[in-house]
């Protein structure tokens, strides 16, 4: 039951980071590009890699510790595309800081890596494994700017937080691996809970509350929401666009795999605290980020807000809602590496742009990216005909097709709420004048190519949503149970 | 003979103990990192309890896993306590208060 190969994007990706950690050693500081490449060109084959294994059947290997399923090929290209999207954004803010080390992109790597073995993982050790990989990389890409004192504080926190959590999630862990008579798969897992009568147990529940917490926690859904301002406001832009969007869908494979793979039957459990946890991120997330002035804070908010979406979706437990939460997910993933990198792209050398202040006359300074950002901004507040409507609407669908009224009438409320303050930065972008009078720094072709296609996408998305949405739906039927 | 849940009464009160001194502790950013540690060990004592009555060693393993990357983690959070005292010159708590709203 070896049958290595089905690991084989993770290990041609493992293999590349240490042979480009080595090559960048030789450059000199004005070759540095190469490596730049070498990152891209091993991004993009690990995803080609992946594409080869989409329309297969459900395999086990190495043990029955991983899966190869359409819906972790799925994830993991989507988290490959995002990430090489995002490298494009990332590359000009550290030109333009002279932040520019090759290891922020491996760091940004290894992130990858460790997303990549949670979204197929088959075991809780390497569920817990592929999530230490991420965290660590991401509090090191949080600190990664080490004379901020800021960037330092918000890495103190994450870490901290981060730390809490997955010692939550470890001993939610080691109760089920007690629970279960010894089952560490979640596929063992599951058929013990199938065959022994352990579901109105109440130590059971009380394992779901750690482990539904160590997931909210990577969400940052809100009793553990805490880091998510202060990480988003200190970390650079840089790490700010990663940190806000990929690692969410890996997140997402997170509480698939355990929740409803493993645990699926112990749903009426799980869905009364994902219902709680996600209400209240809508509620407060919405609330606070009208309070911000701060643009990044605003969006850690608008963040939380919109997680508690998928959540809810993901709460009802019915294919429906999973595809939901899926599309919203992979969409607001998308419109986050977007928003940033319009933020990106008003910083310059010294300057960190992150007031709302800084967006005012966007549209004077430059209307194609202002058209941009409205698109973005639109989305998130739920505007049709962007995407962000589509995944807001059927998530409320799955909702009341589970018989949850009541709790979408409060997403309907909240995101009238959430949509003044999206409205408020849009005001600013066409109607003030600019506070500070500079031309926009010109941009490389390339930035400029990635993100006008990543706002269109937005758009067209929004118009065509069912080729995405059968894409979802139909990579989630294939693998579950 | 020592059962079962006297080990994971030692677990439970470790993960309680290393909660509290989180949250009582308002002055050193040290006493949060060995409180980590303390979860973990907790953590620990589970795993191995159960792995113990249960006659499985997959548990034992996996607590080999995370010592591992406890100490990984401990590398990473005593390097991001030194930046930070670099740049605040002081670990105290309350002076990581520069992010807020």
């Amino acid at each position: 039951m070896m049958n290595i190969a089905i690991a084989t994007p993770e290990i041609f990706l493992l293999i590349s980071i240490c042979i480009i950690l080595l090559i960048d050693l030789f450059l000199r500081d004005d070759q540095r590009l190469i490596s730049y490449i070498l990152v891209q060109i091993s991004v993009l084959i690990t995803a080609f890699l992946l594409i080869s294994t989409l329309h297969t059947n459900k395999q086990l290997g190495l043990n029955a510790m991983y899966v190869q399923d359409e819906l972790g090929g799925f994830l993991k290209i989507s988290i490959l595309v995002l990430t090489s999207t995002a490298f494009v954004y990332i590359r000009k803010y550290l030109n333009d800081k002279n932040l520019w080390k090759t290891e922020f992109f491996l760091l940004v790597l290894f992130a990858v890596l460790g997303m990549m073995i949670m979204a197929s993982a088959n075991h809780l050790l390497l569920v817990y494994l592929g999530l230490e990989l991420l965290s660590l990389a991401l509090y090191t890409l949080v600190a990664f700017s080490r004379d901020d004192s800021r960037a330092t504080e918000a890495a103190m926190k994450y870490f901290i937080l981060g730390a809490i959590a997955s010692g939550m999630l470890l001993y939610g862990i080691s109760m089920l691996y007690g629970l279960t008579m010894g089952q560490l798969e979640l596929q063992a897992i599951a058929a013990y809970i199938d065959t022994q009568a352990i579901l109105e147990n109440i130590p059971l529940l009380f394992t779901l509350v750690f482990i539904v917490g160590g997931i909210a926690f990577k969400f940052g859904a809100v009793p553990l929401h805490m880091w998510v301002p202060d990480v988003y406001q200190g970390a650079p832009t840089a790490t700010t666009l990663f940190l806000g969007s990929v690692p969410k869908i890996a997140a997402f494979a997170m509480l698939i795999r355990v929740l409803s793979e493993s645990l699926g039957l112990a749903q009426s459990g799980w869905a009364q605290l994902l219902l709680v946890i996600g209400l209240l991120s809508v509620i407060i997330g919405n609330l606070l980020a009208i309070a911000q002035f701060n643009l990044k804070r605003m969006l850690a908010y608008s963040a939380i807000a919109q997680m508690g979406f998928v959540l809810l979706g993901t709460m009802t437990g019915t294919l429906e809602g999973y595809s939901a939460g899926l599309f919203y997910t992979l969409t607001y993933a998308l419109t986050a590496v977007g928003g940033f990198a319009i933020l990106i792209l008003l910083s310059h050398q010294g300057l960190e742009a992150e007031t709302l202040d800084d967006l005012k006359g966007l549209n004077e300074r430059s209307p194609w990216y202002a058209f941009i950002m409205l698109l973005f901004l639109f989305s998130m507040a739920g505007i049709p005909p962007m995407v962000g409507f589509y995944a807001k609407f059927s998530v409320i669908q799955a909702l009341l097709q589970g018989g949850y009224l009541w709790a979408a009438i409060i997403l309907v409320l909240m995101s009238v709420i959430g949509a003044f303050y999206y409205l408020r930065t849009i005001k600013m972008m066409y109607f003030d004048k600019p506070e500070l009078d500079f031309t926009l720094k010109t941009t490389t072709l390339d930035f400029k190519l990635v993100l006008s296609t990543n706002g269109l996408l937005i758009l067209i998305l929004g118009l065509l949503p069912s080729s995405l949405m059968s894409l979802c739906t139909n990579a989630l039927v294939t693998s579950l149970p | 003979m020592i059962s079962l849940s006297n080990y994971l009464v030692i677990g439970t009160l470790l993960f309680s103990i290393s909660l509290a001194g989180m949250i009582l502790n308002r002055k050193n950013v040290l006493i949060l990192l060995m409180c980590i540690e303390l979860m973990l060990l907790a953590v620990n004592m589970n795993f191995i309890a159960f792995s113990y009555y249960l006659g499985d060693l997959a548990g034992q393993v996996f607590v080999f896993f995370i010592l591992t990357v406890a100490a990984a983690e401990a590398a990473i959070g005593l390097a991001i306590l030194v930046l930070v005292f670099r740049n605040q010159r002081s670990i105290n708590v309350q002076n990581l208060d520069s992010l807020k709203g």
